[in-house]
């Protein structure tokens, strides 16, 4: 066995919460100094490495684990685990507290596609740019143009500027330069979650292709599927600390049980971590049976209301709202997808609060767990209100979804569909 | 990003890639926090002329993309500046030593103009680049430098503009223009030594994007660019040749006009050596926050 290709030791690092809050200006640390030599002539120095400091927190404490030649290691954990800053770390953009990082060979980091690219530019101007960007000399891009364009399929538009690009071209054409990297070990966030369904095949069949070739690959994910697919190794970090280095199988496998033995994401007014305007939030989110009456538990087949209370804090009715409910399974791949625009029924949302209904029949799930993701926009997507991930954790456990008394289910599938079969 | 997977019936096309197998290198990078003074790796820097090289494109092309007018601007504005200047300088009876006007002016305009901009785009070049900064690693001190060299095109068209009309008045060519080389990359220098300063600081001190506009604002009337520097009350002289810019304007001046606009020696040598002073401390001040960069942007 020959030296590993990466060796992490003893990596930590350290954000300090009250520089990343608020950026300082000069005349704050004026002041500050002022009374920092105020307080000092008052004899009020203060007491210096406590230890415990308030406005510290540790993104990642005491990571090490070693990545041999040809290795895909999956790095998996919850929001906040200190996934992003471990690879911040490996790409160099930020510099580890304490710890090292040894690196052998040409390493490219992709934390996203399209860094770099300009609006202004057009599609030919910015596969030279993001291409430099990412690390390839120009002669590197020059001979690889072709195929970049090719792949991206966006000859036809090579002198458009990019602004004037659909999103899937403009998606597509990123991914093109990033794909053509040709670098000996490869680091990867969470590129995946951009773009379309065939957009995110496409970028997993490259991910397979490069592992093929006996390239490392350090890759980053939510998607559980993708994990277990691509990788033959994983660790899991939480809070900051890895604690767990194993067969992508089994890590995947711990990481579900745990995130379903804790509530989804605490309780739904409390949840901070929303993207939107917040002109108007879900509140929380009930189940209820065909009596109106809270249940703990869904049962296949049965027929349930989704009962969510929503803050509208405007001073004004908010007309034309889209409502979208995404049901994840354990795997976090999208199960089903509930929302108004499909049926043409988009809500109102009085002033102050409310509660609207969702009322499904023949629920096709079948056993497990199950996350839903809340969404709220203005006319389609064209303004986000609110948009929380893992808003509430919906269990279904048994149910008669067939209307035949057999309560015993599949469990290698997850929708169910009621189909009559018949021979002549 | 979009929520809405449409669906797409386009059958991904064969990838393709590359064919040899991945030859490991045994270059071993090494990351680890840096303590006390970080050196200035010139070796990496020079790793990443490239990119540099690129940026600059990239900030040439924006230029002159994103205004309708385009070139016409970098004429535009100094002529502009050219008739106030002229205006103002033809009532207030400042001496000419028998040069006109307007050459006097435009030759200072010259490279105040390109300073200020310079100065303007490289003090703000982190904050636009913060995306980069946050997503990709490179030797940051790329950025504000790349950003100077941005308006040399603008610089370029002015010179033309200036040649033009030398022309027009008649204006001879003179022999001290073999050193208008050197007070141009003086300018340069100038540009980026306080552009390091700002762009570094401008990070953690937001204040910084309106510190810069306010002092080019200042500048315009500080330094002799309406004016002939020997309009300067004799026992200011010291002082006000201590700014770079005093220096770098009456050398073009000299360039285009002669001898009766020769800029003071003594300091001039005394503003240069404070200009890489500057520049020299600004270069390492960057590359000792530069690791926090990232954290803050």
């Amino acid at each position: 066995m020959s030296a590993p290709v990466i060796s992490v030791q003893g990596l930590s690092k350290r954000y300090i919460l009250g520089a990343m809050a608020g950026h300082d200006t000069l005349r704050d640390q004026l002041a500050h100094g002022a009374q920092a030599l105020f307080e000092a002539f008052q004899g009020k120095l203060k007491r210096k490495g406590d230890g415990a400091d308030p406005n510290g927190f540790w993104a990642l404490r005491d990571v090490s684990f070693e990545l041999g030649q040809g290795e895909v290691l999956g790095v998996v954990g919850r929001n906040g685990a200190g996934k992003s800053t471990l690879l911040k770390l490996l790409s160099q953009i930020t510099e580890p507290t304490e710890g090292e990082i040894r690196v052998r060979g040409r390493m490219a980091s992709l934390l996203e596609v399209g860094t770099g690219f300009h609006p202004e530019l057009t599609g030919r101007e910015n596969v030279f740019l993001n291409g430099a960007i990412l690390g390839m000399s120009r002669r590197e891009i020059l001979s690889k143009f072709d195929e970049i364009v090719a792949f991206a399929e966006v000859e036809r538009f090579l002198d458009t500027p990019v602004k004037r690009y659909s999103n899937g071209m403009y998606v597509r054409l990123a991914f093109a330069v990033a794909a053509h990297l040709d670098p000996e070990i490869l680091v990867v966030d969470e590129v995946l979650a951009v773009g379309d369904v065939q957009f995110q095949k496409k970028c997993l069949g490259k991910m397979e292709d490069v592992s093929k070739q006996g390239r490392t690959v350090l890759f980053v994910s939510h998607n559980m599927s993708a994990v277990e697919m691509l990788c033959n190794r994983a660790i899991l970090l939480d809070h900051g600390s890895l604690c767990m280095d194993d067969t992508a199988r089994n890590v995947v496998k711990r990481y579900v049980e745990e995130s379903h033995a804790r509530p989804a994401g605490g309780q739904l007014d409390q949840r901070v971590d929303r993207r939107g305007t917040g002109a108007a939030r879900a509140i929380s989110f009930r189940v209820l049976n065909e009596a109106r009456e809270e249940e703990p538990s869904m049962q296949s087949g049965g027929n349930y209301v989704f009962a969510v209370e929503y803050e509208n804090l405007t001073d004004a009715p908010i007309e034309d709202v889209s409502v979208r409910i995404d049901i994840f399974d354990d795997h976090t791949a999208l199960t089903l997808l509930l929302k108004t625009d499909f049926t043409n029924q988009n809500l109102t949302f009085q002033k102050g609060r409310g509660t609207f209904h969702c009322a499904v029949k023949n629920l096709p799930l079948t056993n497990g767990l199950y996350t839903a993701r809340i969404f709220f926009s203005i006319r389609s997507d064209s303004e986000f209100l609110d948009w929380v991930e893992d808003a509430v954790t919906l269990t279904v456990s048994g149910g008669d979804f067939f209307g035949t008394q057999h309560l015993g289910q599949p469990k290698d599938c997850k929708v169910l569909l009621k189909a009559d079969w018949s021979s002549n | 990003m979009s929520l809405n997977p449409v669906p797409e019936s386009r059958v991904a096309p064969p990838l393709s890639p590359s064919t040899r197998p991945p030859e490991t290198s045994q270059r071993v990078r090494l990351i680890r926090p840096r303590r006390g003074m970080v050196s200035l790796d010139l070796a990496e820097l020079w790793r990443y002329r490239e990119l540099f090289g690129f940026l600059v494109w990239r900030d040439v092309l924006i230029r002159y993309k994103q205004t309708y007018l385009g070139i016409a601007w970098a004429v535009l504005q100094p002529l502009m500046f050219m008739f106030v200047f002229t205006f103002v300088g033809k009532v207030a009876k400042f001496p000419t030593h028998g040069a006109p006007y307007a050459i006097i002016t435009l030759a200072a305009l010259l490279p105040w103009q390109f300073f200020s901009t310079a100065l303007a785009d490289s003090s703000t070049s982190l904050l636009t680049s913060s995306n980069l900064i946050s997503k990709v690693y490179f030797p940051r001190l790329i950025v504000p430098a790349a950003a100077v060299l941005g308006g040399f095109v603008d610089f370029c068209v002015n010179a033309l503009l200036f040649v033009v009309m030398e022309l027009i008045f008649r204006v001879p060519l003179r022999p001290e223009l073999i050193f208008f080389p050197f007070f141009f990359l003086y300018a340069v220098l100038a540009a980026f030594g306080a552009g390091v300063w700002f762009s570094a600081l401008s990070v953690k001190y937001r204040d910084v994007k309106y510190v810069v506009p306010f002092l080019t604002r200042i500048g315009l009337y500080a330094c002799p660019v309406a004016y002939v520097s020997t309009v300067v009350p004799g026992h200011w002289q010291f002082l006000y040749n201590l700014n770079p810019l005093v220096g770098i304007i009456d050398g073009f001046r000299w360039c285009a006009l002669g001898p009766d606009f020769a800029p003071d020696f003594t300091g001039l040598v005394l503003s240069f050596a404070l200009t890489v002073i500057v520049t020299l401390t600004g270069v390492a001040f960057f590359r000792n926050t530069e690791r926090l960069f990232a954290d803050l942007i």
